[in-house]
């Protein structure tokens, strides 16, 4: 238990570490820019209690904004993020047959049940983060095509960074 | 109470989710000029819409007064056109002629108050004895016949319309000799149409003939024109028509009318009164 909750810190700083000094400095053009620290909320563990989910999920939303300027924008998406999650594992997973606090990795899933889950939870998290600094409807394809290239570019990373840490443990 | 419980733990993400999202968009609006500023706009702009429509609305409700109060100015203004006046100035003219003797003057006054759909149908217009208007005197418009007077006081004076049922008319069908009355008001309430009873089914009548005046009355000129035969009804028993004429003149309508001053009525009503004293 207190493992997972080191992992889990030490994944946290790691995340928004790289989050804000590296990655924000990176992107396209200010069309894909990626947030791979996401990918902290999406690694908690299964067994995590709903409650913990969101207030963990609002609190780095509301880190990374304070280092972008972007007061509730990031918590915002982080808070939908965490819906998505809730909801699309308790589609898709079975509760049952998992022993000590797994995570939603992909060295428990397989890599098709990692990639959908990556693929609709950054959409989500993307597209109301998107939506609500834009605030407002009228260059609406330019919008959904930041959504969809900063989408595919966390995507990539998220792999990236799974494919390095996580089947590594596995093996 | 336990029941609540249970249902808000069993979607407590959902709720999570509404609380943690609103807090973070209050904090996106409140924080963020642009947000904000977008979201004041826009909120102004839903705002202002609502209120101009609230207010399209309202407008509705004191139509009535605005059309009353431009009705009025209307009026008003019409009064100081030349028309107004042109045929006051042609009664104070005097032709001398002393081939013809003019028989008819007419004087114009302004329909003020109107109904159609009464049982019985007066008009108000706003000439009275100071014009010189006096009592049954008929009234006319340049279509057809409008009515006959019946009160008048210093400004104004009442007409009973042909739509009335004690107002009876002179009329014949052109073109025949034979003269009836005009009646309006049992068993037909249709302000477009009127009976001409009393005509003898002798005489052929077709529908779309004119009905006009008779020389008979002393209210009105002969000739002038009343409506056109709609329909002809034969009166049982009798040997009568009842001739349904479709009135030319639109009551709905009426503005200004013309009062017919019949300048030898007074002559021939005090020799036909002298008929009766002697009787």
């Amino acid at each position: 238990m207190s493992r997972v909750i080191l992992i889990n810190m030490i994944r946290f700083m790691a995340l928004l570490f790289f989050q804000v000094f590296l990655l924000k400095n990176m992107g396209y053009y200010n069309l894909a820019t990626p947030f791979l620290y996401i990918l902290f909320i999406m690694l908690l563990p299964f067994g995590i209690p709903n409650w913990l989910l969101f207030v963990l999920a609002f609190i780095t939303g509301c880190t990374v904004d304070a280092f972008y300027d972007t007061a509730g924008v990031n918590a915002a998406a982080c808070t939908v993020l965490a819906m998505v999650r809730v909801i699309f594992i308790s589609i898709t997973v079975q509760r049952e047959g998992f022993d000590n606090e797994p995570e939603p990795n992909l060295a428990v899933m397989n890599f098709r049940w990692f990639f959908f889950y990556t693929f609709v939870l950054t959409i989500f998290h993307h597209t109301t983060l998107f939506l609500l600094e834009t605030f407002n409807f009228d260059e609406i394809q330019y919008t959904i095509t930041r959504i969809l290239l900063s989408s595919a570019f966390t995507i990539v990373l998220i792999l990236v960074y799974e494919f390095i840490f996580s089947t590594k443990k596995a093996r | 109470m336990r029941n609540l419980w249970i249902f808000l733990s069993k979607y407590s993400a959902f709720f999570f989710f509404i609380i943690f999202f609103v807090c973070s968009v209050t904090m996106v609006v409140k924080n963020n000029s642009y947000q904000h500023a977008t979201f004041i706009n826009s909120s102004a702009t839903v705002v202002g819409e609502a209120y101009a429509r609230i207010n399209g609305y309202k407008s509705y409700l004191n139509l009535k007064e605005k059309a009353d109060l431009l009705a009025a100015e209307n009026a008003a203004l019409r009064q100081q056109l030349k028309t107004s006046f042109y045929y006051d100035s042609v009664t104070q003219r005097t032709v001398k002629d002393t081939l013809t003797k003019q028989q008819y003057t007419y004087i114009v006054a302004r329909v003020v108050n109107n109904s159609v759909n009464q049982k019985d149908n007066f008009l108000t217009i706003d000439r009275g004895t100071r014009h010189g208007i006096g009592k049954d005197m008929g009234v006319v418009t340049a279509n057809g016949v409008v009515g006959i007077i019946r009160n008048v006081n210093e400004r104004y004076a009442t007409i009973s319309s042909l739509l009335n049922s004690e107002t009876h008319v002179s009329a014949t069908v052109a073109g025949t000799n034979a003269f009836g009355s005009l009646i309006w008001g049992i068993g037909n309430s249709d302000p477009t149409i009127a009976i001409l009873q009393d005509i003898p089914n002798h005489i052929i009548v077709k529908p779309g003939q004119k009905v006009v005046t008779t020389s008979q009355s002393t209210l009105f000129p002969a000739g002038h024109p009343i409506g056109t035969v709609k329909r002809i009804n034969r009166n049982s028993g009798g040997s009568f028509w009842d001739i349904e004429v479709k009135l030319s003149t639109n009551f709905a309508t009426l503005e200004y009318v013309y009062v017919v001053n019949n300048l030898f009525a007074a002559e021939q009503k005090q020799l036909e009164a002298e008929n009766n004293k002697v009787k």
